[in-house]
């Protein structure tokens, strides 16, 4: 294998699982170390600085860090970063002060189409460099999906107010309760760009037989929760079926238990393992008593004159064909009838551009959706970009936030004249924590400390009402014990060949034997030779020649716990722990024209 | 040394052993010598060869002097029972308990201080009435903790960290060790795991007085250019005569090896020993050969590494003595007491 080039600003960050896994890139054993020291407000804006909404995201983030968290390799359950998160919410100092200050107004105006997270990072991005951004939604308010779809015994109503406020006080324009209707018309007026951030509104239908006789009982997911953050719905009947299996679904069923629903139970046609709802979200529904039946296909409706008595399902069973693909298919079982008095259909979202003229520039593919750039986020009108659920359907909060990082420095490269198809690469730093010997500025000493559960709301109180937020976040003794789990991995292991003498001290001190001495071979070959075998091949191996003997040495990056006894046990100091921090540029910061070398 | 405690989690994928345990269940307490020290590979070559054999700890006594070398039996086997011995004691206590339980694993570990200064006579001794034990001595050539004195290994002519230059002889354990009839003779070093490893592991089945000469260059004193104890004077002048495997339970070689370039030994134990010849003359069965092949090396400045010799057919004290064959704490008083007529039956014949 040729040798491992740390100077890349990928090598390093790659082995921050979390941060890697993060699409904003949010440095989290950063913040999960600040956080240990007590600096919340510290914590809290490395994460505003990235993902533009800890707090919201600290309580509904689909955390595709925590099954990439380097601890869940090394044990059962990955730190709960995301929760850590919410501590830094919770317990900050007033952070006011610390917002940016707007630069004298540029002249240039952005027009920014729905009022969600997309949008907001968009706006938050550009307004304090001086662009005049004016935000649409048709809600009165802003927030978007996070506001009308979360129901608010998972976000309460305050916690959104206060981090859009963070980004409204930029000095941008909000005009809530105007729906834009004609991009054509947007276009007219004296915009320099327009930013579509208008998510994937509506719900997809499940037409069967019975639909439109038994309407009155059946809702689409997304529209009724709307209805309920809206309160203009505050009941449903005792009986309820869900329809779907994703994270909506489990919104739906947990909002119905809170407004009458006795016996509501959330049905899906796969299994109950290949759900899309997270894990975490299904324990909850199961823990407000809903049951989950799965290989349960819907086929009609049944209704007494228009009146909804229940929803018939064809049982079926998953076949694997010859390229694994699934297939449900018949079990042969007989067709059920399930009586309810309700059903919330949460069979998926889907976009929906009405108001977008299609002879304005910009152009839509065969499936109706706009034709965007994946990594500028351009349309094909060079002054309209898209981005979140409305760029390539429905994700999440945290992807939202990561295009609209993209799509600012997109607006803000095209308006200063620049080709926004180079990207700036990120800044990167690297230094060492070595403070004496065997002192570090960073805590080694690693914690065998189970995951920490969250504390909920007693289950009684919580069914009563619907805006009681179940989940009570972590207290700081807590907090504390949780952040202890964090394995630093951006403090990483820095190793400088011609200083080694081939002691074998950092292998044998090693406690995870990911440190091998030996002669060089191809990756697939040096794997079978590891000290420990090599689990996950798609975790980097760091290899480093120049030694006397003319091996090399392979650290398979994999389980690092990072504790730093290689260094430690180091006579010559070959090895040194080195914090590593990668700086996402936004629209904006400075763009260094190459990054800065690691080591 | 380090303040933090190594951490508990390993390797999920680390193999396990015959009893289950993986070589981390063979470690003991953190190493307190130097970063770096060669003493602490010895440490880790002992643990290794310990999990390959799938020895139950329970079933190990670890006996040692004192010195840099005899602080390490803390830090491997933290489950075995443990004995830190008067300075050049080590011999002497270890002899003891082998008589009295003779059924235990035992590994006497010293240094060149405590064994070729202070404790010569016991060593010796110890080898001369081939005691069933694996003597390992971690020979670094100097007093390291008295801050790096030459010691009775140091080699005629090496030189100190400070500058002097050694002009005593030295002590060539192995030399001796094989004189005085040791049955299993053995040089390495501790920057060869896969040399040292193996050569523990038959150390340990082998039956008799087994002695490992381990080079274990002192990171702070003794691993400077003009000592002859260093990584890379070691590196550089090694002369490996053979490299072997250990084949426990007779199961069949698998590796396929040039004819005649691999040379089994059977254990008394039922085990074997695969030896892949390096000096094709290189016979390790000749101690004679052996003795005067080392001198010729050593002569040269070349230090020669392996298993130097080993007799297949070796005994221990227990059977020169002919000893009860139970450990002396399970007898009880009617094993101990052979009763009126045995005794008139003794004093008749004295009549």
């Amino acid at each position: 294998m040729k040798p491992t080039d740390i100077s890349a600003p990928d090598y390093f960050h790659k082995v921050v699982d979390c941060q890697w896994a993060c699409p904003a890139h949010t440095p989290v054993p950063e913040y999960i170390r600040l956080i240990a020291e007590g600096r919340y407000s510290d914590a809290y804006m490395i994460n505003w600085r990235s993902n533009v909404f800890p707090g919201i995201l600290g309580r509904t983030c689909d955390r595709p860090c925590e099954p990439a968290c380097r601890r869940g390799r090394v044990e059962d359950t990955p730190v709960a970063i995301c929760r850590l998160k919410r501590v830094a919410a919770d317990f900050k100092d007033d952070v006011k002060h610390r917002m940016p200050k707007p630069m004298a107004r540029n002249g240039k105006r952005i027009a920014i189409v729905g009022g969600g997270p997309a949008s907001l990072t968009v706006a938050r991005d550009l307004a304090p460099l001086g662009y005049h951004c004016t935000v649409f939604d048709s809600d009165p308010k802003a927030g978007g999906m996070m506001r009308t779809q979360i129901p608010k015994f998972r976000l309460p109503d305050s916690v959104i107010d206060e981090e859009t406020d963070y980004i409204l006080d930029l000095g941008i324009e909000f005009k809530g309760g105007h729906r834009i209707d004609s991009l054509k018309q947007l276009l007219t007026e004296t915009y320099d760009a327009v930013f579509v951030g208008s998510g994937a509104p509506r719900g997809r239908e499940l037409d069967i037989p019975g639909r439109k006789e038994a309407a009155a009982n059946i809702h689409i997911g997304i529209e009724w929760l709307a209805s309920v953050s809206f309160e203009h719905i505050s009941k449903i009947g005792k009986r309820v079926i869900v329809l779907g299996g994703g994270n909506t679904a489990m919104d739906c069923c947990r909002t119905a238990r809170r407004l009458g629903g006795e016996d509501v139970k959330v049905i899906v046609r796969s299994g109950f393992e290949e759900m899309k709802a997270s894990p975490w979200e299904k324990e909850d529904a199961l823990h407000e008593d809903i049951p989950i039946l799965n290989f349960m296909v819907p086929v009609a409706f049944v209704h007494d004159n228009g009146k909804l008595t229940g929803v018939t399902f064809q049982k079926v069973k998953a076949e694997y064909d010859a390229n694994g693909r699934r297939n449900l298919v018949p079990s042969g079982e007989a067709d059920e009838t399930i009586n309810c008095d309700d059903v919330l259909v949460a069979v998926g979202q889907e976009n929906s551009f009405p108001w977008i003229e299609r002879d304005c520039g910009v152009e839509f593919d065969k499936w109706n959706m706009p034709k965007v750039d994946a990594k500028t986020f351009v349309s094909t009108n060079p002054k309209v970009f898209f981005g979140g659920d409305a760029a390539f359907g429905p994700k999440n909060i945290i992807w939202a936030v990561a295009h609209g990082h993209d799509a600012a420095l997109s607006i803000h490269k095209m308006l200063s004249g620049e080709d926004i198809t180079e990207r700036p690469l990120p800044e990167v730093t690297i230094s060492s924590q070595k403070m004496g010997i065997h002192e570090w500025s960073y805590d080694n000493d690693i914690s065998n400390d189970k995951r920490y559960k969250v504390p909920h709301r007693d289950k009684v109180i919580a069914l009563k009402d619907i805006r009681a937020e179940v989940e009570l976040g972590y207290d700081l003794k807590l907090a504390l014990g949780e952040a202890h789990r964090c394995l630093n991995c951006d403090v990483q292991t820095v190793f400088a060949a011609p200083l080694c003498i081939e002691c074998d001290a950092c292998v044998d001190i090693c406690p995870m034997d990911c440190i091998t001495f030996t002669e060089n071979g191809e990756e697939a070959d040096l794997r079978t030779r590891l000290k420990a075998p090599s689990l996950h091949p798609d975790q980097d191996l760091y290899v480093a020649d120049g030694l006397k003997t003319g091996r090399v040495m392979v650290k398979d990056e994999d389980v690092c716990l990072h504790c730093g006894l290689c260094a430690e046990r180091c006579p010559t100091g070959a090895w040194d722990m080195q914090k590593y921090l990668i700086d996402m540029t936004l629209a904006g910061t400075s763009c260094p024209s190459k990054a800065r070398s690691a080591a | 040394m380090t303040y933090i405690a190594k951490p508990k989690f390993h390797h999920p994928g680390l193999p396990k052993n015959d009893l289950g345990f993986t070589h981390r269940d063979y470690e003991g307490k953190i190493s307190t010598l130097c970063a770096g020290c060669g003493h602490d590979s010895i440490t880790a070559s002992i643990i290794e060869a310990c999990f390959e054999l799938s020895i139950e700890p329970h079933r190990v006594a670890k006996i040692s002097g004192i010195g840099c070398s005899s602080k390490t039996p803390d830090y491997f086997l933290g489950n075995s029972h443990g004995f830190n011995s008067v300075h050049g004691r080590m011999p002497s206590v270890l002899t003891g308990a082998n008589l009295a339980n003779r059924d235990l694993i035992y590994l006497g570990v010293s240094g060149d201080g405590d064994s070729a200064s202070i404790g010569f006579g016991q060593f010796a001794h110890s080898i001369r009435r081939g005691v069933n034990m694996t003597y390992i001595v971690e020979n670094n050539g100097v007093y390291g903790l008295t801050k790096g004195q030459f010691s009775a290994t140091a080699d005629r002519g090496s030189k100190s960290k400070k500058g002097l230059i050694n002009s005593d002889s030295p002590v060539d354990l192995v030399a001796i060790a094989l004189q005085l009839g040791a049955s299993f003779v053995a040089r390495s070093f501790s920057g060869d795991k896969s040399q040292l490893v193996p050569l523990i592991a038959a150390a340990i089945q082998h039956k008799g007085a087994a002695f490992i000469d381990v080079i274990s260059p002192c990171v702070a004193f003794n691993n400077h250019a003009g000592s002859t104890k260093s990584f890379d004077y070691v590196r550089e002048h090694n002369d490996a005569v053979n490299r072997l495997d250990v084949i426990t339970g007779r199961e069949p070689i698998t590796v396929e090896y040039a004819p005649g370039a691999v040379q089994l030994v059977d254990q008394h134990d039922g085990t074997r020993i695969a030896l892949r010849k390096i000096d094709a003359d290189y016979d390790p069965h000749d101690r004679v050969g052996a003795m005067s092949f080392l001198q010729k090396h050593a002569a040269k400045g070349q230090i020669v590494t392996g298993l130097l010799y080993v007799d297949p057919e070796s005994d221990d004290l227990h059977s020169h003595l002919d000893t009860v064959e139970a450990p002396l704490n399970t007898l009880q008083a009617k094993d101990l007491c052979p009763g009126t007529a045995a005794l008139d039956k003794i004093n008749a014949s004295l009549r």
